[in-house]
């Protein structure tokens, strides 16, 4: 298994690690068990994401997906993030191992998962929410 | 591997100069098939029995007890299918434990389908196997004890003269699978009552591709590979000559070595153990701490994960190894860690540093330096890591 160029570039410089600390969404997706675990806290502001950070316990392509997950979404607004899809995430790292799709589906669910998280303190309602992870792994297998 | 620190002789080890040495001539010159009559057949002939004789004394074993194998894999699976099919008439029951090498477990699984009943003995949380624990399994349908001598991942040594009393005692055949710790450990296959030993060269500076089955003079598991006459009928195919040559040769100098190879490694070792404790927290060493191979360290650093620190560690030039999930493609991590009860996030999190002659204390000061560096930054990408 090889990993491309700009996986590596992300796992090396990840973009927006941290943990916000004005955060008003925060998501958690994953678990220890299946070894990877995504957290996404941002700063919202007039339905616009102006400030994301990310932490992730995981391998090369963990850390690399929500890297670029958190830059994909940044700036955008709260349908916009919605729409942004783990093929995104791929594409954007030149392919990913089969066997590490999953962790680029782990990081679109964290972005649903933190807006979820906004819109349930907010009272907001948006459509295209999905729910996130439910701690099954085989789930998310070959999803693409 | 030019530039690269190698911290994974569990993996494989580099062929010695010495050993390739001795492998060359019989690649073109003394190429002749052993099996043929003619005069320069003799020379392959001669050189692959001299082969044997010479492995047969490091294992305390006969020259006529020594069946060349393509390597470890084959040697299990010989010594676990065949005795099985050979002894189906006396019952069907197998012991053998959770941690064992995918080459026996995978062979137990496949004989559970075919309608063998196989036991999986749980180690202890010190990776150690108690006697105790087999004694209690044994039915009087078991037909098979096979247990690891070494762990391939924790290094933990199993107490093989005590199992092979017990199996002798109650008349058991006894296999154990020796890759890990033949040429790193004294080994006499006789005091410790072995019926049948697995064992591959490229774990001790041989080629790959070559090993062999001791099986004790008068137990007889089913022939594996059928063909012609090699191996006195009882594994078919052209002798791997050259690999054979080289086996003896690597396995000769291993034995010659074994104490003072054992001492430097272990000391070496220590010092790694000592150094990565000391200096970074939240640190777990896997396996028990004397009873193990003296070139092998396994730990687990809590809150980060295997593959990100192997691929860390190889963008500073090492290579090493790690019982993670990520790194067998699968989503489970390491069977073995699991079976010494560690939580599976503790084991994603694990590290397999196995030392060779290549290694220095400086490579291992440059390691745990670059160690704590890298534990450290993913530790603060980690959303379990919390500082204080
Ligand atoms: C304990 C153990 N058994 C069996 C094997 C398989 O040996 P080979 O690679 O020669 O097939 C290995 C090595 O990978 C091992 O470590």
């Amino acid at each position: 298994m090889e990993y491309t160029k700009e996986v590596m570039e992300h796992f090396v410089n990840p973009h927006n690690v941290g943990e916000l600390e004005n955060a008003n969404a925060v998501g958690e997706v994953g678990n220890a068990k299946c070894g990877d675990i995504m957290r996404m806290s941002m700063y919202i502001e007039d339905g616009i994401i102006k400030d994301i950070r990310f932490k992730t316990f995981g391998c090369g392509a963990a850390i690399a997906t929500s890297s670029v997950a958190t830059d994909l979404v940044k700036g955008k607004t709260l349908e916009e993030a919605l729409m942004v899809t783990n093929k995104q995430v791929i594409d954007m790292l030149g392919g990913l191992p089969d066997v590490k799709i999953h962790c680029s589906v782990l990081a679109e669910e964290a972005i649903h998962a933190a807006i979820s998280n906004y819109c349930e303190t907010t009272g907001i309602e948006l459509p295209g929410l999905k729910k996130h992870c439910d701690g099954c792994c085989e789930c998310c297998k070959g999803e693409e | 591997m030019k530039g690269q620190i190698y911290f994974d002789h569990a993996a494989t080890t580099a062929v010695k100069p010495e050993v390739i040495a001795k492998m060359l001539p019989y690649f073109a010159v003394d190429y002749a098939n052993p099996s043929s009559v003619y005069s320069i057949s003799r020379t392959a002939r001669h050189a692959v029995e001299e082969s044997r004789e010479t492995i047969a004394q490091c294992i305390g074993a006969d020259k006529d007890e020594i069946y060349f194998t393509s390597g470890g894999t084959e040697a299990d699976n010989w010594a676990i299918r065949g005795s099985a099919y050979a002894n189906k008439n006396k019952g069907n029951h197998i012991i053998t434990t959770e941690f064992e090498h995918h080459a026996v477990l995978h062979t137990c699984k496949q004989l559970e389908k075919e309608g063998f009943e196989v036991t999986y003995i749980k180690p202890d949380s010190e990776g150690i196997i108690h006697t105790s624990d087999i004694e209690k399994a044994i039915t009087d349908k078991t037909i098979l004890i096979t247990i690891m001598f070494a762990n391939n991942e924790i290094g933990t040594i199993q107490p093989i003269y005590e199992i092979g009393k017990l199996a002798k005692e109650k008349g058991i055949l006894f296999h154990t699978d020796a890759v890990q710790a033949v040429g790193a450990v004294p080994i006499n296959v006789k005091e410790m009552n072995i019926d049948m030993l697995s064992m591959s060269a490229h774990k001790f500076y041989g080629p790959k591709g070559i090993g062999a089955l001791y099986v004790r003079k008068g137990v007889r598991p089913q022939v594996f590979m059928q063909g012609g006459a090699q191996e006195k009928n009882r594994r078919a195919g052209t002798e791997n000559v050259p690999g054979i040559v080289g086996f003896a040769a690597a396995l000769f100098d291993a034995c010659m070595h074994t104490e003072e190879n054992a001492l430097k490694l272990g000391q070496m070792r220590d010092y790694l153990i000592t150094e990565v404790m000391n200096k970074i927290p939240y640190v777990k060493l896997n396996g028990h701490i004397s009873k193990r191979l003296p070139n092998n360290a396994n730990f687990s650093f809590e809150f980060i994960e295997g593959e990100a620190l192997l691929l860390s560690l190889d963008l500073e030039g090492i290579a090493a190894s790690s019982g993670s999930a990520c790194t067998s493609g699968s989503l489970d991590p390491s069977h073995v860690l699991l079976s010494i009860g560690l939580p599976h996030e503790i084991a994603h999190g694990s590290l397999r540093i196995t030392l060779g002659d290549d290694n220095t204390y400086y490579q291992i000061d440059y390691l745990v330096e670059k160690l704590i560096t890298i534990v450290d930054r993913l530790r603060k990408m980690s959303p379990l890591y919390h500082e204080n």
